[in-house]
This record gives C-alpha cells, structure tokens and sequence, in this order.
C-alpha cells in the first residue's frame, strides 16, 4: 500500500547540506504495524515528515519516492495532498500538549478537521465525533472540553480520535506514548493495536524505546545516522539481531527480570551528520569494526529474513570476519 | 555489544550505620486556584524514609506523584508543610545562618533532568565547576581548584580533563553534559547527591554509562544517591532500596531485589506488569487500566490507589494505610498485602 523508494532528505544549512535521512527503502502494506526505532537525530522523525509531506525549510526530499495506493505522493501539488490528508492518512504527533490547539474545545477541532474535506451536516460531524471519541475509550463529554482540562493519557487518546476520523488506510505515529508512564503507555499501546484489529489500518509506529514495540509490530527499522542499519520481522529482529547497533540497543536496557548483569551500553555518540563519514557510519563506536570498516560503506545485505546494513554479511568482505573468528577459536 | 554476564555487584552498605539524612513525616501541600481558593494539592503527605551513608536509594512513580517535591525538599528548594529533615542527626529546620547553609547544600547538591539547560552556554565547563568551588571550598587556590576541577571531570568519565573544561556546553553531546552536571555536584565533595531523574532526556545507548557512573562515584567517593526515576529497571540496575511513590504517598519500600521480585503493594504490582520487556512475553492482564493518575486536591481519608484497585475492600475507603512490615526490612502500605511466611506470629512494631 504504501512504497518508499530510496527517499532521501536533506537540510540545506550555512556549511554544507545534511542528508538526515539516506536512501531509505520501506514498505507498508495494508493492515501492518511498522516500527521505527532508533536514537535522536538518527532521521527516524524526518523520515515520517517525508512520508507525510510535511517537510518545510530547510528540509527538502532530494531523492526518492513516496508511492501511496498507486500515486506518488512527492510530485503532488499542495492541492492534491490536502485531499489525501486525514482523509486517506493522518499523522499523530509526539507531543498532544503542543498538536492540540489551547485555545478552542476538542469538539470544535474535530469539525475544523472534517470540514476542511467536504460539507458535513453539524449532527454528522457530531455523530462521528462521538463515534471515535468512544473508539478510543473517551467519554464524549469531553468534546466540550479544552485540551488543558485532560490528562495526558486522554489528550493523547484525543490525537489518536482525531486520526481517526475518516478511518483512514494509513495512520503515522510519531513517538505517541514518550509523554506518558508506563502504566498509561502500555494500555495505549494495547488499544491501538485493538483499534488497528477492528478497522484494519496501516501503522508507521515510530520510537525510541525498542522495547515498546516488540510485542506489538510486524517490521522494525532500525535507524543509525539517517541510514536503515536493519530491517525486517520484529520477532527476528529480537531474537537474533544482526547488526552490531541493534544488538547494543538491545543490551542497552536493564531488565526488570532474571540476573542483573553489569551493561556498558554502546560508547560514544552518534556522528554529526554535516560531516562526510567515510566507510560505515557505525564503525567508530562498533566494538566489533575491522580496518576497512573505516573505508567501506556497507549496503544492506540480505540474511534469512532480514537486511541488514553490516560489511560483515557482504559477499565480497565476510572474509575478514570469517579470519577473525576462525583465529579467535 | 556489551559482553553480558558479570553480575553487577552491589558493594556491602552498613545496615548499622546511622543514617545520614532522614525524613519524618515530611509533608509539602500547594495551595492551587485563585488568591481565595482553599484548594490544597498535596504533593507528599507525611513521608517517612531514611538514607545510609554509601547507599544508592531509588525513588520510582509516575508524573505527579511527588517523587520531584521530595528531592526539591532535600535541596531545600521547597520549605516543607509539615515534618522534618534530619541530617546526620540535625533538624534542618533548625539550621540557621549562611554558613550552615552553605554546608548543607554543598554536601546535599541536585543533578538535574535537562542537561540542555542546566548548564550555562556563554561560560566554559571549568566556569560551573570552579565557582562552585570558590563558594563552597574557599581553601582552594586557583591551581588547587583547577586541579581538583580536572580530578571530578575524570572522575566521571570524561577525559582529558583539562580540554574538556576549556569546552563550551554545546561541543558537548548530551550523554557529557549530564556528566558533567554530576562533576559539579561531585566538586563539593558531597554527602548525597540528589539526582532528579537524570538519564531520562538521554539516549538509550548511552544511559547505561551514566548509570554506571553513579555506581562508580558511590563505590569511589562514598557518595549516597537519591535516584529519582520512572523506569524501574534502571532502578534496578542501580539501587540498593527501592521506594515507590503513588500520588504523595511513599506505597513500598524495600531492598530492590525483593521489591521487584515479591511485590507486596497492588501498585507496584501493576507498575511492574506495564514495563515493556522484550524478553518476556506480553502480559495483558490488567489492561483495562487507563493509568491515570489522581489529582490529590483536598483529599479525603482513605488509600488513593483504591479507584484502581483490583483488591479494594471497604475499610481502604474510610482507613488511609500506613506503611507495615510484611517483609525483611520490606514495608508497604496496603490494607490487604499478606506479610511473608517468615514473619508469621512474629509482632514487629
């Protein structure tokens, strides 16, 4: 349903241009839970405003392409987005506190929304408010209410209501549940696969806590400095992660369960993106980087189910590793 | 990544030692509204908990539940309502003068959650670090303070020393100026540092090794820790004592292995049961909680967790529980918590 082809993102600054997100291939098809996790700055919210066409200066897609239901969304006017938009796909951002307006109730945002797509009868507007304020387990009394008179559970839940209005095919999520506590996270995270069961939409979930995802979506991205570094079946990606960054991401968190093992996390931080990095962008802070890791950029290589940005999987380099291993036994 | 396997190991703590800072009863209330507006928020109500030397104690809740206006009242930042602080055996109400203010704050210092803006942009790193030394360890010559200025920057891990400090906060990544915030603290040679969730605006990847400084700087400088968090499992992998907090009351506390492994308050329970962990299946059954958390305006007699409650009976309604001891050195404050076999027929007081 939707297909994005080497999409490439770049901010025009004084210095010189920053590709925030590089080449990034994905596809969502209808009904699936796509997660996108990886740290700040690696391109993960970029990404999602690319696929959204909600880009502004000085951010631009220099490459690549958005294909939804057939249509490119990248070479569309303005015009032909604005009927696709919340009608087709619609976006929940991060912050509720800051998407919802303060100054008006949730109700009348809600008709502003639908509004801006045909004439609706006010009793029609009203009816389907009320529908999807029950959807998301919201008293509808609450349509009368200014987004400050709301927890932040509710208000997140409002976004989500509002995303929902049109039952959309496709719903982006970027960092839903960051604001929210565990208990509360977990109960949205919950619901919003229930609502995805009984109406059938796609979701791109992005975050930045792997753990959140892994029982909930079909495909996890793993980003690293604007690059997929892996890809591919959620269980797999845990299970047996290939790259050398998601398995630091992985042990990067405690668990509340079994032995309590010392962790060292991953050294380092990520790479300033306006600079040119050559060979894999990981290899400085990679415990496991050999010489031409500095000189070699990997592209994704295919193992079993998932794709995986590492030279040692390629054809023309594992040599290097099968050497390293072979001495070290 | 990270060669897993070598269990972290919790240094002894003396269970003997007196401790060095306690709160009895400690008690903060906002008034919230209008100038005539009788409406009181009470942010922590008669909190009664202690601090050992070289101890790393946790604070974990959710948004709202006080765990911030604790550690605010530690740092003297808030004047409590009610009930006392007691520091190495003296009532800081008691304490007068600047030059016993200046103690305290110098052995009690706060690291703060945004490391963002916690440091100054228009003065270098030596800047923070050397003043606090002026102020609170005036012995110091300027060699002496740049020297001992350079030892707290190693010491948390950032090295060489002497070019960071010439650095500007914004050539750091976020990861060093948290660092850098406990280098402040650890300058004053401090007693407890009072760390306010300070890993949350962090990147995952690089969390660990800020917690792995904390323990460092107990196991190195016997420094104590007041961590104040809402992810349990870096609490775990931290603390030594484990408190929750639910809407200004202290619910649990304990040693944190037997808190997370024998949950006794329904609270705690269910927080656990929310953490995601990849590693173990999903469990979806309390899911029909909307974690919301109460507002605590003018409240009334009564357990505030009881709305939620899968176990509410009727005296949780009228009776605000106390914390009791169900366990080793393991008290919650729950009417229907079962105590340990151990202590079956055993009258503790």
């Amino acid at each position: 349903m939707l297909q994005v082809r080497d999409l490439t993102v770049e901010y025009a600054t004084r210095r010189a241009s920053v590709k925030a997100v590089d080449d990034v291939t994905l596809d969502v098809a209808k009904g699936e839970f796509v997660g996108v996790v990886g740290e700040s700055g690696c391109g993960k919210s970029t990404l999602l405003f690319a696929i959204a066409q909600l880009l502004s200066d000085p951010a631009a897609i220099t490459g690549g392409s958005v294909v939804f239901r057939g249509q490119n969304l990248v070479a569309m006017t303005a015009k032909q987005l604005n009927a696709l938009r919340w009608r087709d796909y619609s976006v929940v951002m991060q912050s509720a506190m800051n998407a919802l307006n303060p100054v008006t109730s949730i109700g009348a945002q809600f008709k502003d929304a639908m509004e801006a797509h045909a004439k609706y009868s006010n009793a029609v507007i009203h009816q389907r408010s009320v529908e999807v304020m029950q959807l998301v387990g919201i008293d509808p009394v609450h349509l009368d209410s200014y987004p400050h008179q709301l927890s932040g559970g509710m208000r997140q839940r409002a976004m989500i209501a509002m995303a929902l209005l049109f039952t959309p095919d496709l719903v982006i999520m970027d960092e839903p549940t960051s604001a929210l506590d565990v208990v509360a996270q977990r109960s949205l995270m919950v619901q919003i696969k229930e609502l995805q069961r009984k109406l059938g939409f796609a979701i791109i979930f992005v975050t930045h806590d792997m753990s959140l995802v892994s029982h909930f979506s079909d495909q996890l991205l793993v980003m690293y400095a604007g690059q997929v570094v892996e890809a591919g079946p959620t269980r797999t990606v845990f299970d047996s992660p290939t790259h050398p960054y998601s398995r630091g991401l992985l042990d990067a968190f405690p668990s509340i369960r079994g032995p309590r093992v010392k962790l060292t996390g991953i050294p380092g931080a990520p790479p300033d993106l306006g600079q040119y990095i050559e060979g894999c962008r990981f290899a400085p802070r990679c415990t496991d980087a050999k010489e031409l890791c500095h000189t070699t950029s990997p592209g994704l290589y295919r193992i079993g189910a998932a794709e995986s940005r590492c030279l040692q999987y390629s054809p023309d380099h594992s040599d290097a590793w099968r050497v390293a291993s072979k001495e070290a036994s | 990544m990270s060669a897993p396997s070598p269990v972290a190991p919790r240094p002894p703590v003396d269970d003997a030692a007196p401790p060095l800072i306690e709160a009895r009863g400690l008690t903060k209330h906002f008034k919230v509204g209008g100038f005539f507006s009788r409406r009181t928020l009470h942010a922590v109500d008669g909190a009664n908990f202690f601090i050992r030397p070289r101890e790393i104690v946790a604070l974990v809740g959710e948004s709202g539940s006080g765990k911030s206006t604790i550690a605010r009242l530690l740092a003297r930042v808030y004047k409590p309502t009610g009930g006392d602080i007691i520091y190495r055996g003296r009532r800081l109400s008691g304490m007068r003068g600047r030059s016993q203010n200046l103690t305290y704050h110098g052995d009690v210092p706060m690291v703060f959650q945004d490391p963002f803006s916690s440091l100054n942009p228009a003065y270098r790193v030596s800047h923070g670090i050397t003043r606090g030394l002026k102020l609170h360890r005036p012995e110091l010559d300027a060699a002496g303070a740049r020297k001992e200025a350079e030892r707290v920057v190693e010491a948390v891990g950032l090295t060489p020393a002497s070019e960071v400090l010439g650095r500007y906060p914004h050539e750091l990544s976020g990861g060093q100026r948290q660092r850098i915030g406990f280098a402040q603290a650890l300058a004053y040679r401090p007693k407890l540092i009072l760390a306010d969730e300070p890993v949350s605006m962090l990147d995952v990847s690089i969390r660990i090794g800020l917690l792995n400084v904390m323990a460092k700087l107990r196991a190195e400088e016997n420094v104590s820790f007041l961590y104040i968090t809402h992810d349990i499992a870096s609490a775990r992998y931290v603390s030594d004592r484990l408190m929750v907090m639910y809407a200004g009351h202290i619910v649990e506390s304990g040693q944190t292995e037997d808190v997370l492994s024998n949950p006794k308050h329904p609270y705690t329970q269910l927080l656990l049961s929310a953490v995601p962990d990849p590693r173990a299946p999903l469990l979806v059954d309390a899911t029909s909680d909307k974690g919301e958390p109460p507002r605590v305006i003018n409240p009334t007699e009564g357990c505030r967790f009881r709305w939620r409650c899968p176990y509410a009976i009727d005296v949780c309604t009228t009776v605000t529980p106390e914390l009791r001891l169900l366990g080793d050195r393991h008290t919650a404050a729950c009417h229907v918590a079962e105590p340990d076999d151990v202590l079956a027929g055993v009258e503790y007081t």
